[in-house]
């Protein structure tokens, strides 16, 4: 690093900010002094670059789908594969424009003020953002939102790894909890200019909040498992997050058992639903439905916020599965639970883990009290 | 009786340089170095001026807190200089060797027939007494106590460790002698635990004394993981071990009368010529192994393993308790865009996203970069608890004495543990956390606070 850029030097004040694009380019020449020796090549740019590539299928998906469902709405499927990725580029560029400039400029302003590495989690959250919300959303209000969840989700903790709850989901709620006519609704999920005209029969709401009503769009098994329906930009194709599933759960990156107990949840709640009467799809529908699948997979496995003991995690999948199909069929108000069922167990994983530790411990007295 | 373990947890690191199992040098130093810095919880009075004669097994240095407790010469000859670091702390007392090894003699004695007063007598006029560790905190064991019971581990699984079959293969009958005599000193068991697989170990027909089989990866010859499995530490519980050259130079004491530390040492790691075996004593200085050295710039040596040893550097000296001397390069050049290649093969990684377990049999020439910036942690106690067999929630642990809450340490196991036990989260963790460092700074704590 050129000596202006260190202590003392009259450009310290962008030391972080060097350091971060230097280390970018090179894993840096600073051996270990204290304890072990040598070191596991892995670091955390290489896991979270990892959990980036394997939302790529998702985000690549979600451009395409924001042009086919344009094409759809105003009757004009001429454009191709290439011609609808192309016209969703455009639209979801922006949104990440916004994302990465706000939360990335904020974190390295934190990271020099508190005098540490820029740590690279916010390249993971700010790939997520633009996936989660809908493809219209200003981009002020994106701005504004990423701006509150990097600050006060995760840089009033300490940075990354001291969060409670995922800047991604805060970010969401912000919105959705702000400004809820951009984030719900019938308007918001498809793209089009206001002098576009229409197809008949025309709906922008989402299969969640269609509730059985006919649309421009088809809802059967396959549309919503491909995800060639209306949403967020990354969460409807459930075929695109499982490729990424497999690459997480593969590099052991994210625990397979919050995605299993998360599944198990939902079916456990939609099962009770569909015995009841009170749901009218079938349980395992539910999984295909709206932002369940992106936020089991990407957004619930977070490793900071999620719970950390192995029987834990299992809890929090549960509990994150069943919350979200108990808000999709008890709250009238809300068509989706997602973002709720995630943010609510942020909140309880350090309990969770409290509770899981107290009582092994617990027992392994009792173990050997008798031993 | 004998029970077995099967340890599922823990990683083996495929570091390349294991030692030949042969010896090809035996050193005669010329000096020796005495370091009373080793010992944890040990603070050195001066019982020698310069100039002083010494024989093998005189005092050198005495306990401030328990003067009975005592550092003895491993060679004869004079006191040549008393070597003081900042603020007049004594780092070493440096002994001109004569090369004739003549020793004190403290008199050949049937172990088995003494009583506890005359072994732990013998062992600490003798200077053997601080090869006694204590658990929990690891520092040298207080003679006033008598421990719950006695740990030895015959095997190291540490990278590149010495061989203990080749290292103590003729020194069964002195290990033996050993056992008699610890036996003594506890109203329990002394346990020692042996490898369930390779060559035979020349421990494994020790009486007087309860024998468990470990296999598994490392840290599975770690005596504090075999003690979690055996008997676990408890609040209040003291128990004490000894490393099998310390429980061959106890056996010694008795059968030969005589301070005999010398011992087999492993030249090992990326950067040595020919890794093999050397005949040295504790405090030999690393310049003795310049032959294996070579002139290399950019060379760390280690004293011991690789994951636990000390920094020396080349005009250090042999650790007291070390049987390793691990060579491996300072690893300061910088990589380009390494982080993001997707191969990497010369690289060795524990994680998935790499592709070392493709080639379970290479071994990697390591260094000693850092592969990465330090960062807050990230991953969740599974990620670390895969490499530590032991029933501990490793970065709960590391948090509670990151943060020095006294309470939670004893709740997360921090009576169980020394340092050495969580090497392998350590170099496993992608955060880059010194997690060793950690652990011994909540160790100090509790010395300070339950003192």
């Amino acid at each position: 690093m050129n000596k202006i850029f260190e202590k003392g030097g009259k450009l310290y004040w962008l030391h972080s900010t060097v350091d971060a694009f230097e280390t970018f380019l090179h894993v840096p020449g600073t051996v270990t002094r204290k304890g072990s020796h040598v070191r596991d090549a892995i670091d955390l740019k290489r896991i979270l670059i990892l959990v980036v590539i394997a939302a790529v299928p998702a985000a690549l998906f979600g451009m395409w789908n924001v042009g086919y469902q344009h094409g759809l709405a105003v009757g004009d499927p001429r454009l191709n594969i290439l011609g609808n990725w192309w016209y969703g580029f455009l639209r979801v560029l922006p949104l990440y424009l916004v994302s990465y400039i706000v939360g990335l400029g904020i974190e390295f302003a934190c990271s020099q003020i508190r005098g540490e590495e820029v740590s690279e989690g916010y390249l993971v959250s700010g790939f997520f953002i633009p996936l989660i919300v809908p493809v219209d959303i200003p981009l002020w209000m994106l701005a504004l939102a990423v701006a509150f969840a990097v600050i006060f989700g995760k840089e009033v903790f300490g940075g990354t790894g001291m969060n409670i709850v995922n800047p991604a989901i805060l970010t969401r709620a912000f919105l959705f909890f702000s400004y809820p006519n951009y984030m719900s609704g019938s308007d918001c999920w498809i793209h089009y200019k206001p002098a576009e005209k229409l197809v008949d029969g025309f709906t922008g709401a989402t299969p969640l909040a269609l509730d059985g009503a006919s649309a421009q769009y088809g809802t059967g098994f396959w549309d919503l498992f491909i995800g060639t329906v209306p949403g967020s930009v990354g969460e409807t194709s459930v075929l695109a997050i499982l490729l990424g599933a497999a690459i997480l759960i593969w590099t052991g990156i994210a625990s397979w058992k919050i995605m299993a107990g998360g599944v198990l949840g939902a079916l456990l709640v939609g099962a009770i639903g569909d015995l009841a009467g009170i749901s009218t799809i079938p349980c395992y529908m539910q999984l295909l439905y709206g932002g369940f699948a992106f936020g089991i997979v990407f957004m619930a496995t977070d490793p900071v916020t999620s719970a950390q003991t192995e029987c834990g995690k299992w809890i929090y999948g549960l509990l994150i599965g069943a919350l979200c199909i108990m808000v999709r069929l008890f709250n009238p108000g809300y068509a989706e639970g997602m973002m709720l069922a995630i943010l609510l167990c942020n909140v309880f994983a350090p309990l969770i883990d409290h509770c899981v530790i107290s009582a092994h411990l617990s027992r392994r007295e009792k173990k050997r009290q008798t031993a | 009786m004998s029970k077995d373990f099967v340890l599922k947890k823990g990683l083996d690191i495929p570091v390349a340089g294991e030692a030949e199992l042969r010896v090809s040098k035996t050193t005669a130093p010329g000096i020796v170095a005495v370091e009373p810095t080793v010992f944890k919880g040990f603070l050195p009075r001066l019982l020698v001026k310069e100039g002083d004669p010494v024989l093998c097994g005189s005092p050198v240095m005495a306990d401030k807190k328990n003067p009975d407790i005592l550092l003895a010469s491993p060679v004869s000859g004079t006191v040549r200089e008393i070597v003081r670091g900042e603020k007049r702390k004594l780092l070493c007392v440096l002994v001109e060797s004569d090369g004739k090894r003549q020793c004190v003699d403290f008199g050949v004695r049937e172990a088995s027939g003494l009583d506890d007063a005359q072994v732990r007598d013998a062992l600490l006029r003798s200077g053997l007494w601080p090869w006694l560790v204590q658990r929990p905190y690891g520092i040298v064991a207080d003679p006033a106590v008598r421990p719950r019971d006695i740990f030895i581990s015959a095997f190291s699984t540490a990278p590149l460790a010495a061989d203990a079959a080749f290292c103590f293969g003729k020194d069964a009958a002195a290990a033996q002698a050993g056992v008699d005599a610890l036996s003594k000193l506890t109203d329990g068991k002394v346990h020692v635990s042996i490898p369930a697989d390779g060559p035979e170990s020349p421990f494994a027909s020790l009486t007087g004394c309860e024998l468990h089989r470990f296999s598994g990866k490392h840290p599975a010859g770690n005596v504090g993981v075999q003690i979690s499995h055996i008997a676990p530490i408890r609040k209040g519980d003291t128990v004490w071990t000894v490393s099998p050259a310390g429980l061959v130079a106890i056996g010694k004491l008795f059968t030969t009368g005589r301070y005999d530390v010398a011992r087999k040492v492993a030249v090992t790691g990326p950067m040595a010529f020919a890794p093999a075996y050397i005949e040295a004593v504790p405090g030999m200085p690393m310049r003795e192994i310049a032959s294996f050295c070579g002139n290399s710039e950019g060379l760390r040596v280690v004293s011991g393993d690789i994951l636990s040893g000390r920094t020396v550097g080349r005009e250090g000296y042999l650790g007291f308790f070390d049987n390793q001397i691990t060579l491996v390069r300072e690893g300061t050049d910088k990589e380009l865009l390494g982080w993001i290649r997707p191969l990497r093969f010369n690289q060795f990684s524990a994680d998935r996203s790499y592709f070392s377990w493709l080639l379970p049999k290479k071994k990697y020439a390591m260094d000693t970069n850092l592969h990465g910036g330090p960062r807050a942690f990230l991953m969740n106690d599974g990620y670390y608890a895969r490499v530590l067999p032991m029933d501990i929630y490793p970065v709960f642990l590391a948090k509670a004495c990151l943060a020095g809450e006294i309470e939670k340490m004893e709740r997360f196991g921090i009576y169980e543990v020394l340092p050495e036990d969580l090497a392998t989260c350590e170099f496993v963790d992608p955060s880059k956390n010194n997690i060793q460092d950690m652990i011994e700074k909540g160790i100090d704590l509790m010395l300070k606070e339950m003192a």
